[in-house]
């Protein structure tokens, strides 16, 4: 089973959002920086459990400078077996799953995983759009996958339920909640990391479709408007007169 | 050129998210000075149709014979109808199906794609649209570069309108492509909100102490109609269930009332609820850093605001 995993590289969910030059750039200073959640403990992690129920291996690639390296090293200290950097500043969506596309186009993965989203941008579009450029089946938002005679069961929350879904031969799913549990590297894996490969490879040439422009920090709330615990119905009151929302 | 909407049946008919979408879509072809189209497939009746036209669609393309759960095949669908109608703005609601399909047509068409866009596009100096990022602590300013673009409506972000129009339907033929997934199941949940679309919601944190104590937290959410929902430690210990747990990990909501009961507001949990227009916060300390984000707060052990609440809300409602 030849599995690749998308790892993208996020601020710290503790950090406090700033901006500079203007509130076109995300102020990174004193930011420490993690997997993608979602990439780290579903998407990477399934897919370790999968090979090594099955056999075979787990390739991880990333879109980005050397900056990115400390995070893919920890990818490898969890037990992926092998990592891939392509080499070029993860620009906008549409450019970096080229960059993936263009990868793993003729590398026969059985499956490619992501994260459903990466907790900075919000995307959601990286899955799909390698998914296209591929001509793959396309799962968003698993939270269950299993992989018996050749077949890939999945599992995915809808609207007020959860859907069961069948997919022949290769394709793309990104990760939710619910697919694995997270793993933390131990001493062995930090050691092993260090001499498994990490190829770092040039970019191909692509136009970017999309640029941010700028950022907006949200305008700051009002101040709360404590209500006395005994007068329940003065609560009632504000929120059908005052804030209209019962 | 047109404006084209994908409108994405869920069993036979349209929620409110795809109006929403509907909607969205008449108000940037009037801006750009054209026509707004809609694309659906399946059995649909006329009088779910109807409501595309209802809500700013002049024609409404429909190929009857699909019945897919595949975002490959409807990614193909939506390209064909948007060449039948020369669209250079393709929309569609950022919900399950949308975040599928919106990538997929996104790299078919090498149409720039912002996900998630919480208000309409700007066209001066370029094709600009606003959305929420960094979990809602922030928003960007997204540029459209291409010719073709695509956009997917984050849910609650403008009413539907019902503007009293009527579409056109013209049946739309194509080679759509194999089916590739397959639904083996769909297991519903009965009686229960779904959170994503609720349009108020009742959240409860490890404040409670433990399961046995949701039930006055059930009773106010179907008082006011809400969904119910959990802090994340909440879902972990297996108080509630996992598609309860709101945040930065767990599912994001913007509802219009969101209720935080013994939820002390840690900033994972804010990001993904921070969208709500009010949030009202039920606390014992003072101190707890969620007041710092609601609107209302009541400091209180929730075991007797929240009966006091529910009294109070029944007196209201008559
Ligand atoms: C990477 C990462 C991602 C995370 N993602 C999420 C996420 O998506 N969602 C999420 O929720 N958390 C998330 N967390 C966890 C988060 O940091 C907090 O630990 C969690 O939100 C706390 O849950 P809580 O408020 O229910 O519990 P606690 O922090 O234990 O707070 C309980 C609150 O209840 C109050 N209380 C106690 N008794 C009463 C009473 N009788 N009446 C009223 N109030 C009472 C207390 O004063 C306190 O404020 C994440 C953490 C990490 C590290
Ligand atoms: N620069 C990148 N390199 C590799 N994978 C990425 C990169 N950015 C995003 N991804 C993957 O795509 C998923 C969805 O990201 P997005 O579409 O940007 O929300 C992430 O969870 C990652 O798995």
């Amino acid at each position: 089973m030849k599995i690749l995993v998308c790892l993208s590289k996020v601020p710290d969910t503790t950090t406090r959002i700033a901006f500079i030059d203007n509130n076109t750039k995300f102020d990174e200073k004193d930011v420490q920086f993690i997997i993608n959640p979602y990439d780290e403990w579903y998407a990477l992690v399934r897919g370790l459990e999968l090979k090594e129920a099955n056999t075979g291996t787990v390739t991880t690639i990333t879109v980005g400078g050397a900056d990115t390296d400390p995070i893919i090293r920890k990818a490898l200290a969890i037990g992926a077996d092998d990592a891939v950097r392509i080499d070029s500043p993860a620009s906008d969506a549409y450019s970096t799953a080229f960059q993936i596309a263009e990868y793993a186009k003729d590398k026969a993965f059985d499956m490619i995983l992501l994260g459903k989203e990466t907790i900075d941008y919000n995307g959601s579009q990286i899955g799909g759009m390698v998914a296209e450029m591929l001509d793959l089946p396309f799962i968003s938002l698993a939270s269950k996958l299993d992989i018996a005679g050749g077949k890939a069961t999945i599992e995915c929350d809808i609207p007020g339920g959860t859907q069961v879904l069948e997919v022949e031969g290769a394709f793309v799913l990104s990760a939710a909640k619910g697919m694995a549990e997270q793993r933390i590297p131990n001493m062995r894996g930090i050691m092993a990391a260090r001499s498994k490969p990490l190829n770092v490879i040039p970019a191909v040439a692509v136009e970017p479709l999309t640029k941010t422009e700028s950022y907006q920090l949200p305008p700051a709330k009002a101040g709360v408007k404590l209500v006395d615990p005994d007068n329940m119905a003065e609560l009632v009151r504000l929120l059908h007169e005052e804030a209209k929302a019962i | 050129m047109s404006v084209l909407v994908f409108s994405n049946p869920n069993e036979g008919s349209f929620a409110k998210s795809a109006l929403e979408a509907c909607t969205y879509g008449a108000k940037v072809a009037k801006a750009l000075g054209t026509d707004c189209h809609a694309v659906t497939y399946g059995q649909v009746s006329d009088a779910e149709i109807a409501k595309l036209g209802a809500h700013g669609a002049t024609v409404v393309h429909k190929a009857g014979s699909l019945e897919t759960p595949d975002s490959g095949q409807l990614s193909k669908l939506i390209a064909t109808a948007a060449a039948a109608c020369n669209a250079d703005v393709i929309l569609c609601s950022h919900d399950l199906t949308g975040k599928a399909v919106a990538p997929r047509l996104s790299a078919r068409l090498k149409a720039g794609l912002v996900t998630g866009a919480n208000a309409l596009p700007t066209t001066d100096g370029g094709f600009k649209v606003n959305k929420p990022v960094f979990s809602g602590k922030a928003f960007a300013t997204e540029v459209i570069t291409s010719a073709k673009k695509v956009i997917s409506l984050m849910p609650n972000s403008i009413p539907p309108e019902n503007t009293g129009g009527t579409a056109q339907v013209q049946e739309l033929a194509g080679d759509f492509g194999a089916k590739k997934v397959t639904v083996k199941e769909t297991k519903k949940r009965t009686g229960t909100i779904s959170l994503p679309d609720a349009e108020k919601v009742v959240s409860a944190g490890r404040g409670l102490k433990g399961p046995e104590n949701w039930g006055m937290i059930e009773e106010l959410a179907s008082l006011l109609g809400a969904a119910t929902a959990c802090s994340r430690p909440v879902a972990d210990i297996g108080w509630r269930p996992h598609h309860e747990h709101v945040g930065q990990t767990g599912v994001a909501i913007r509802p219009n009332l969101y209720f935080a009961i013994g939820i002390s507001g840690a900033i994972q949990h804010l990001a993904g609820v921070n969208g709500s227009k009010v949030i009202v916060v039920i606390n014992t300390d003072p101190e707890a850093p969620f007041f710092k984000a609601a609107d209302y707060g009541v400091v209180g052990d929730a075991f007797q605001v929240v009966p006091k609440l529910t009294e109070a809300l029944k007196a209201f409602k008559g």
